[in-house]
């Protein structure tokens, strides 16, 4: 999430600008019969797009792996292999989890080089493997887990039994939050999915007609949608993606809320920030195209309220196993 | 442990492992070839457009067209494959909470999982056929995945005000 922040902040849009500059210069290239120039601008585009979409993969690699983690953790105690099979899975996960988004990371630095396949960077192929040891962890969890399911042993989860009011308001907040966005999924897809494809081509076909015909109006007209196009596509699709992840996690942190150890009150209080920094980010990054950067910058506060509180349950635990420790020395 | 509950768990996992293995074969033999076909398509036409040949500017555009097409229905459905995957899991995990009966919830848990591995599996088909009928398969999934959402959610939010009641 951090990562994700100083991505958006420093980096997604001033990227995003400069695609449409070199996509404005190639455009204009073509317009004035310099086929050189129009090459060395798809270069640059194509640069910048995959320095973009590295970054964003990184981002939603990390976070997707951690709650998949989180979620194995969980189910740790149903999971019918030995201790010791058991935690050289988890490693061999995290390491899994560590090395894709890193190698993802690097694609865009490092490239071809010393590479020895055609396509694909030495980057890539470290990022493959990374994937390659989640999915062999989170598979050999699932044989674990039908081996439990297949004997009579029941194994009691102290941690599931556990209920406290900020985990439910969790649960059912996060799910509430997961609805919402595949409702707002389900409205995109009906009613500007199709349409923002057809457009995407309509335009492009104007803006090369433009350029062939030298009709510099009909290009700059053209370049002009297209940007509104790709920013109307852009926030859409983050809404609808951020406040799904949103959901995902609190309905994960009400697992955890019995080892936060904080006062009921103050556990309230952080659900209560992550629930509302959950509905204002998407709200807001929907909003920006008409609100520009008022709403960008509210964005930033509702996802700033979601680190935030985040950091307070995660010291509450902190201070939990801190207790245990305490505990365990005075018993020893 | 429920019937409903070990056919979201085992079901979520399974789907993950789908998601990731379809998203290793991606990456590994058509993601870099799909981005290469958008850019060369799309260079070409403007490079066509300088030269004053518009011709073949119009089969240039419908192979980049075609390309981002394929390219957006690959990773949309490995990101739904996943994303839809967790949630089943957690669902898994918090089933018992939901406020029905248990005929019922596994009713809801095979609709969950039904939703789930069908919507991606149909974006996906898209791919393949352009017309209607992945695109009404996709409708009927995603509604079916929103339906038994909502009535999970509904479930869940009967017990945990239940839950308050109890201990206000």
């Amino acid at each position: 999430m951090i990562f994700g922040d100083i991505f958006a902040v420093f980096v997604l849009h001033q990227n995003a600008a400069r695609v449409g500059a070199e996509l404005s210069a190639a455009a204009q290239a073509a317009l004035a019969g310099d086929r050189s120039s129009v090459g060395a601008h798809f270069r640059d585009v194509g640069a910048f797009l995959e320095n973009r979409g590295t970054k964003v993969d990184t981002h939603v690699h990390m976070i997707d792996f951690g709650y998949l983690a989180l979620l194995l953790a969980v189910l740790q105690p149903w999971v019918a292999l030995a201790d010791k099979t058991k935690r050289g899975f988890g490693w061999m996960f995290l390491a899994g989890a560590g090395l894709l988004p890193v190698g993802v990371f690097f694609i865009h630095y490092v490239g071809l080089a010393y590479s020895p396949l055609r396509a694909i960077g030495w980057a890539s192929i470290f990022a493959d493997l990374g994937g390659g040891c989640v999915l062999l962890a989170t598979a050999v969890y699932l044989v674990g887990l039908c081996i439990h399911f297949r004997s009579p042993v029941s194994v009691p989860d102290g941690l599931l039994e556990l209920r406290t009011k900020a985990g439910q308001r969790l649960l059912a907040g996060g799910l509430i939050l997961v609805v919402l966005g595949f409702a707002h999924g389900a409205y995109y897809a009906a009613t500007d999915l199709y349409r923002q494809e057809a457009e995407d081509h309509e335009i492009l076909s104007r803006m090369v007609a433009g350029s062939a015909s030298q009709d510099a109006v009909r290009v700059d007209a053209a370049l002009a949608e297209y940007g509104q196009l790709q920013g109307d596509k852009a926030v859409k699709i983050a809404a609808h993606a951020h406040i799904i992840e949103f959901g995902l996690l609190a309905m994960i942190l009400a697992f955890f809320q019995p080892y936060v150890n904080l006062s009921e009150k103050w556990k309230l209080r952080w659900v209560v920030v992550l629930l509302a920094g959950s509905v204002l980010l998407p709200v807001c990054v929907l909003f920006e195209l008409r609100f520009g950067l008022f709403a960008g910058g509210l964005a930033d506060v509702g996802g700033l309220m979601v680190i935030v509180a985040l950091v307070a349950m995660w010291i509450g635990i902190l201070r939990y196993t801190g207790r245990l420790d305490v505990g365990a020395e005075i018993a020893s | 442990m429920s019937t409903a509950r070990r056919v979201l768990l085992l079901g979520g996992i399974a789907l993950a492992i789908v998601g990731m293995c379809h998203g290793t074969w991606y990456a590994v033999f058509a993601e870099h070839q799909a981005l290469d076909r958008i850019g060369e398509s799309l260079a070409s036409a403007f490079t066509l457009a300088s030269e004053r040949n518009f011709a073949p500017v119009t089969t240039v555009l419908a192979e980049y067209r075609d390309a981002k097409y394929a390219h957006e229905r690959q990773v949309d459905a490995h990101g739904h494959w996943i994303g839809l995957a967790m949630l089943l899991i957690v669902l898994g995990i918090a089933f018992d909470r939901v406020a029905l009966a248990e005929k019922q919830k596994l009713a809801l848990a095979i609709g969950l999982l039904a939703g789930a591995t069908l919507f991606p599996l149909t974006v996906w088909l898209q791919i393949f056929s352009h017309g209607s009928v992945p695109r009404a398969l996709t409708v009927a999934s995603s509604a079916l995945m929103i339906a038994t959402l909502g009535i999970t959610a509904l479930g869940l939010s009967v017990k945990s005000s239940m839950f308050s009641r109890n201990n206000d």
